[in-house]
């Protein structure tokens, strides 16, 4: 394949003054998403998320955003002006936070805000939005979706907080999706369920999706390729079903660090840090050759 | 060996609202945590496991059935001081947990304050050390810290008040997995030390194989399946349920 990445990003920085300076969250990064499944990891604080943010236009002043280039389909998208930004955010890409229920209106029914964000986007009455969303909610194996159209977010469950977010950025059927730890309170069963519906956009309609996980294991099965994450760079990139076999010291670390059903052991292995991984250069196979969509 | 249990659920149903809307949250659940155990709820995404711990520490009034810590039997919403001098809580939802105004270091601070503990400004840098969060994050508010960072202030807190039950609902799934080994171990360590009780939610089975000696299995607001860590590593369930859920985990193969 040889189209044009879904979006294409070099040098990305993100910084944020602190009391002890600024602070770079995000330092220098490249990456290309095709039609495929990117996996994002890598431990707390190294700027997974604020990448994603970054992309939508969602980092709040005074933290800062530069460059030299985000592309989405060839279009810069950096900075946007709000006015277009909210153009493409939630229609052409959308972003499933971290904290979904912190991110949904706490003083609006559920039902509400997903058939209000569909209709944003798309022009249906309201009966057939109402449909849509209980149509999305029963997709992301929610049980009783009429009772949960009419709760408040604080009513619903941690992992029913996540499947309504997730429910709402797929209803106006994105182009890109980046899903900041979508399953991290779900059921391995329910996760499963969850994962297949955004297996089958990435196939059947091409959609472009980052996911951004803690879980390597799943990461190696259900991604593509994978990115890994330190101190706001990519330390390496790998196909994700080569994740076992990865070579930088910090993968292998974050690997050895996973509990095991079958293989208990009574302490836990940890990293230790290395100050060369802060700015040593990423290991990348063969980088620049499996680009977009190159993996199907 | 008569001692009472360190926490017993006995007969509880939660529910919230009132007919026709009400929702039965837990019913009929039944556990007994022995002092120094660690006990895992696992089960299926809105099957009442936080529903459960909630109860237990104050959260929710629309309860029945009888509560018990440390021998002493608990009624409705109310918790004195000494309740939580014994039993503290990590939220599943870390953002909404933390006010958005306080500082890690008012958080904390409080904290100590609130339990008479004294020593403030050496047991806080100890407590950022412990969950692996430098100094330098004590004067951030949430809204500067990654989600990770936001979990492990929370724990931090409840492990301010040096409590003897700790009620944890995922506490590291929002953790990269060796942050999570390293509060695993604190956990673990602080058990060993201290004899803490733990009860424990968590979707990860492998974390439960790690922490616990018990689980119980939920689904759909009902306690499944009670069995021992062994009975899990070796995928000896009764309930079809349970026997799912392990054949579920770490299962997932991309297209089919
Ligand atoms: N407003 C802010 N001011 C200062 N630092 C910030 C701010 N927001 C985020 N940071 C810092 O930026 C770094 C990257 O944060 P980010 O949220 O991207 O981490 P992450 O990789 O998503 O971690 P996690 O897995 O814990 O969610 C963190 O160290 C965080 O403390
Ligand atoms: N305040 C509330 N008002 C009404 N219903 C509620 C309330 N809190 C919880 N519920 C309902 O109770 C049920 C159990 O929720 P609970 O949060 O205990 O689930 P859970 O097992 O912790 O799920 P998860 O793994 O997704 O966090 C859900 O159906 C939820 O919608
Ligand atoms: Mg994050
Ligand atoms: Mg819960």
């Amino acid at each position: 394949m040889t189209d044009a990445p879904l979006l294409s990003v070099r040098n990305l920085r993100v910084t944020f003054p602190t009391r002890q300076g600024l602070f770079q969250a995000v330092r220098g990064i490249n990456f290309d998403l095709g039609r495929e499944r990117l996996g994002v990891v890598g431990e707390s604080g190294s700027g997974k998320s604020m990448t994603g943010r970054s992309v939508l236009g969602l980092i709040r002043p005074p933290g800062r955003v530069e460059a030299d280039r985000m592309e989405f389909q060839g279009q810069s998208i950096l900075n946007l002006p709000e006015r277009r930004m909210r153009k493409i955010r939630g229609q052409r890409i959308s972003m499933v936070m971290q904290d979904p229920k912190f991110s949904l209106n706490p003083v609006m029914t559920v039902g509400r805000q997903i058939t209000e964000a569909y209709r944003l986007h798309r022009r249906v009455s309201r009966a057939d939005a109402h449909a849509k969303a209980l149509e999305m909610l029963r997709a992301v194996q929610i049980r009783d979706p009429e009772r949960v159209m009419d709760s408040y977010p604080h009513e619903v469950s941690g992992g029913m907080g996540q499947r309504i977010m997730i429910a709402m950025m797929l209803a106006p059927d994105p182009e890109i999706l980046i899903a900041d730890e979508p399953t991290s309170a779900l059921d391995v069963s329910v996760r499963n369920e969850v994962l297949s519906i955004m297996d089958n956009l990435v196939r059947d309609r091409g959609m472009g999706l980052i996911f951004i996980s803690h879980d390597l294991n799943m990461v190696a099965q259900f991604c593509d390729r994978v990115l890994i994450m330190y101190a706001g760079r990519i330390v390496e990139t790998l196909p994700a079903r080569e994740l076992h076999k990865a070579r930088h010291p910090y993968t292998q670390g974050l690997l050895a660090s996973l509990p095991r059903l079958d293989a208990p052991q009574d302490r836990l292995p940890v990293l230790t840090r290395q100050d060369s991984w802060r700015d040593g250069d990423p290991i990348a196979p063969h980088a620049d050759t499996d680009l977009p969509g190159g993996l199907r | 060996m008569t001692k009472p249990p360190m926490l017993s659920i006995h007969d509880l149903n939660v529910w919230f609202g009132d007919p026709p809307d009400r929702v039965d949250a837990v019913k009929h659940a039944s556990i007994a945590v022995a002092e120094g155990a660690s006990f895992g709820l696992v089960g299926e995404s809105g099957s009442g496991k936080s529903t459960i711990l909630r109860a237990v520490a104050g959260l929710i009034d629309s309860w029945s059935g009888n509560l018990e810590v440390a021998g002493r039997t608990i009624h409705g919403a109310r918790r004195d001081r000494q309740f939580f001098k014994t039993v503290q809580m990590v939220f599943q939802d870390p953002y909404a947990s933390l006010h958005p105004r306080h500082s890690v270091d008012a958080v904390l601070s409080e904290t100590l304050r609130l339990q008479g503990i004294g020593d403030v400004d050496r047991r806080i840098n100890r407590l950022l050390d412990d969950v692996g969060l430098g100094r330098s994050f004590r004067f951030r508010y949430p809204h500067q810290l990654s989600g990770g960072q936001r979990q492990r202030v929370a724990i931090a807190r409840a492990l301010a008040a040096e409590p003897r039950l700790l009620l944890l609902d995922e506490p590291t799934s929002a953790l990269d997995v060796s942050v999570q080994a390293e509060i695993l171990n604190l956990l673990s360590d602080l058990r060993a030390e201290h004899g803490l009780t733990y009860l424990m939610v968590t979707h990860d089975l492998a974390v439960v194989g790690h922490m616990c000696d018990r689980i119980a299995v939920m689904q759909h607001g009902r306690l499944v399946e009670e069995l021992q860590v062994e009975d899990l590593r070796r995928g000896a369930a009764q309930a079809d349920y349970t026997r799912g859920l392990i054949a579920a985990s770490g299962s997932y193969r991309a297209g089919g």
